[in-house]
């Protein structure tokens, strides 16, 4: 009896995974057994086998076969831009929540324009105020350095804050950018998407562009989300007038 | 660990004073109340209240105990919350800390002052032997109004209560349950926030955290009000009082009605 | 060893009911609740967070950090809430049933915290709370090896039973062996037993935990594929 359950097992075991495009995989699903493809983001390799180690959605890309998370906290990257709150000011440089498990520095020098030695850091940038930055530095050990020198880097003001699981991030720009302007253009807002998962927004139907967000982050695996958004927005802009 | 960044706080404060709120709600609009009674077998009587996204659990464990020496007839209760550490971020495990004791207590009040429980009628031995009850409430997931939906909690399982029996040689048969617990009518404790002249219900998580002064009032389904607690850094004037007292005396009526026919 | 031969109608080798259900702690990064029979526990994963207090923070890795707990009304007689050497040693050894399966080293100097409340106690209670950490875990997108999974078996009335009751484990000559495994490797990363056996026996009543835990392995899997069914 006892073998027989693992036979079972393992019959399921080699099915390929990466013939569906969505297919959704757990942590340990074999997804394939072969020394051709490489393991991606999101697998490892376990003698010929290539392993999720994340739920999430499995796809090839070539000869390399990833697996994208359906969740899981920030992980920083080089070039990421990301919207973080200053949460103190130190000797040189400020401390920056960019949540996840890291806190971000942005040093004196990352700053646009001269500041004099003793100068009150706080004028530029207080307690509590939120900036949209670039991410320039990720150290082994986990130290993440910000800049503000960059043509999109800016202080933001006014609007909220709607926190979306940073793998989806990709999912609402969509391809060339199509999810997310379609969310601004119905709802007259002004949208800035940092990497990790923080959205700003601003405008006309705030609350509505809010909803949008909500139903991606729920819906984010689904196909035809585009399709499904639009008629959101259709109702609920309907309604408020 | 931010947990709600100052931005959207500011935004919330702005929106409030022109009537709005994130989630499109009116004011004084809750979200939708959940009741589920009798959700662990283990337990006298239990109960499981949602308001949106916050889930409260509340369970009554009935034991014996010798009365106290002032009220040597009467049972005695004790209400206690706790907010579990998967209820929020910024829940840790370790002793309650004053958040925690102050919801308990506070809903302890509420039930104990408006005479809903007979505590006579929990007296086995006159200064010798009285039913203890234990009403432990639990917050597992934390997006705000805990007050409200502690208070809903501890009342239905209480209401939901079974008495347990006593065997001959003295111990309790937790298996073996007979009747309700003396309760008659429904105390409800209501939290109202105000800011600026404007009184808002049921506060999610963000909106608790920008909105710190507030009344809570436990009220009876007479219209009295048996317990009051002002919580929160800000002084409120007598105006505000009174029009946050009825409000709240108004609302419970409503939820008494849909919840507790 | 298929005739019903246990009160509540069992196989020798059966599981209780199970339910299992992914994503209900909305707060959580990841949660999931698990009943067998009676049992009943909520699981939910914070992390990787910033970790407090800093001492324990490792320079090479995420640390983690699990709670067991009854709620005070799980159990017949009321459990006092707070500190008590069972829930201690739960924590302890869920935690080291569950690391063999993390990549912590993807995340140094933080923490993962697992919380499991027990709402509802009848048997099999670590082993449920077990199942239902790692099926958080997986929901908060930490990265794994494997999945784990666990269940009781052991003896009562003399016979070999898989997933007990209370009532079974009140037999007089009562065997309990929790175990948990990664089902893809097989190894084993929970152990525990407690009452007199013979060698043999253990290794019977192993082979039996092992088929018990290749069952909920694909409850697991179906629990997780649930979640995210369109």
């Amino acid at each position: 009896m006892d073998n027989e359950v693992k036979k079972e097992i393992k019959v399921e075991k080699v099915k390929d995974r990466t013939s569906a495009t969505t297919e959704i995989v757990v942590p340990g699903d074999i997804i394939k057994e072969s020394m051709e493809i490489l393991p991606g983001t999101g697998t490892f390799r376990e003698g010929k086998n290539i392993i999720s180690k994340v739920l999430g959605i499995a796809k090839t890309d070539g000869r390399v076969i990833s697996v994208t998370p359906l969740n899981g906290v920030y992980s920083p990257q080089k070039w990421d831009y990301v919207i973080g709150e200053i949460t103190s000011i130190n000797f040189s440089n400020w401390s920056v929540d960019i949540s996840g498990p890291y806190e971000a520095t942005l040093p004196i020098a990352e700053v646009k324009g001269y500041i004099e030695r003793d100068a009150d850091l706080s004028k530029h940038y207080a307690i509590g105020e939120l900036i949209f930055a670039k991410v320039v530095d990720v150290s082994k050990t986990k130290y993440i350095t910000l800049t503000m020198k960059d043509m999109k880097a800016r202080k933001i003001s006014g609007g909220f804050v709607v926190e979306l699981t940073p793998s989806k991030v990709p999912r609402l720009i969509g391809k060339a950018g199509s999810m997310i302007t379609m969310i601004k253009q119905r709802t007259n807002c002004f949208l800035s998407v940092g990497q990790n998962g923080r959205v700003w927004l601003k405008g006309d139907h705030e609350d509505i562009a809010c909803k949008a967000i909500k139903m991606l982050e729920e819906h984010s695996h689904t196909p035809g989300l585009t399709d499904k958004i639009s008629e959101m927005l259709d109702k609920e802009l309907k309604k408020g007038k | 660990m931010i947990m709600t960044l100052k931005l959207t706080k500011e935004h919330i404060l702005e929106n409030i004073l022109k009537g709005k709120r994130l989630d499109s709600r009116k004011l004084d609009e809750y979200r939708e109340i959940k009741i589920e009674t009798g959700v662990s077998k283990k337990a006298e009587g239990s109960a499981k209240v949602t308001i949106g996204e916050t889930i409260v659990l509340a369970g009554v464990k009935m034991a014996t105990a010798t009365p106290y020496p002032d009220t040597p007839e009467e049972g005695v209760m004790t209400t206690s919350a706790e907010y579990l550490p998967m209820g929020a971020p910024e829940f840790e495990s370790g002793p309650p800390r004053e958040d925690e004791i102050i919801l308990g207590r506070v809903v302890d009040r509420a039930i104990r002052e408006s005479k809903c429980i007979d505590f006579k009628k929990l007296c086995i031995e006159p200064k010798e032997k009285v039913w203890m009850v234990f009403v432990d409430i639990l917050v597992m997931n934390h997006d705000g109004n805990l007050f409200d939906a502690c208070g809903l909690a501890a009342i239905a399982a209480l209401k939901d209560a079974k008495m347990p029996t006593l065997t001959d040689d003295d111990t309790i048969d937790h298996e073996n349950l007979k009747g309700s617990l003396p309760i008659k009518g429904t105390p409800i404790t209501i939290a109202v926030k105000c800011y600026k002249g404007k009184y808002i219900l049921d506060t999610n998580a963000d909106e608790g955290e920008a909105l710190t002064s507030q009344i809570i009032v436990g009220s009876n389904d007479d219209g009295t009000v048996s317990s009051l607690q002002k919580c929160g850094t800000e002084g409120i004037t007598k105006k505000e009082i009174a029009d946050m007292l009825k409000l709240a005396v108004d609302t419970s009526k409503k939820i008494r009605a849909k919840h507790f026919k | 060893m298929t005739k019903s031969e246990r009160a509540d109608n069992r196989k020798l080798d059966e599981i209780r009911p199970m339910k299992m259900k992914v994503g209900v702690i909305k707060r959580a990064d990841g949660s999931a609740e698990v009943e067998f029979g009676d049992t009943k526990v909520v699981a939910a994963v914070y992390g990787p967070r910033q970790i407090h207090p800093r001492h324990q923070e490792r320079p090479d890795r995420s640390v983690l950090r699990c709670r067991y707990n009854m709620l005070p009304f799980s159990v017949s007689d009321r459990k006092r809430p707070g500190y008590d050497r069972r829930s201690t040693e739960l924590g302890k050894v869920i935690t080291e049933s569950l690391q063999p399966a993390l990549f912590l080293e993807e995340f140094p100097k933080t923490a993962i915290d697992i919380d499991m409340e027990i709402t509802q106690a009848d048997a099999g209670t670590r082993a449920a709370a077990i199942n239902a950490a790692s099926l958080a875990l997986a929901h908060a997108g930490i990265p794994m090896r494997d999945l784990v999974t666990s269940v009781a078996a052991g003896r009562a009335n003399k016979k070999l039973l898989l997933d007990m009751t209370k009532e079974e484990e009140d037999a007089p000559d009562a065997i309990d062996l929790p175990m948990a495994m990664m089902p893809r490797t097989g190894k084993v990363t929970l152990l525990q037993m407690d009452g007199i056996v013979s060698p043999e026996d253990i290794e019977k009543i192993v082979d039996l935990a092992e088929i018990g835990c290749m069952k909920i392995y694909e409850a697991q899997k179906k629990a997780l594929h649930e979640k995210y069914r369109s």
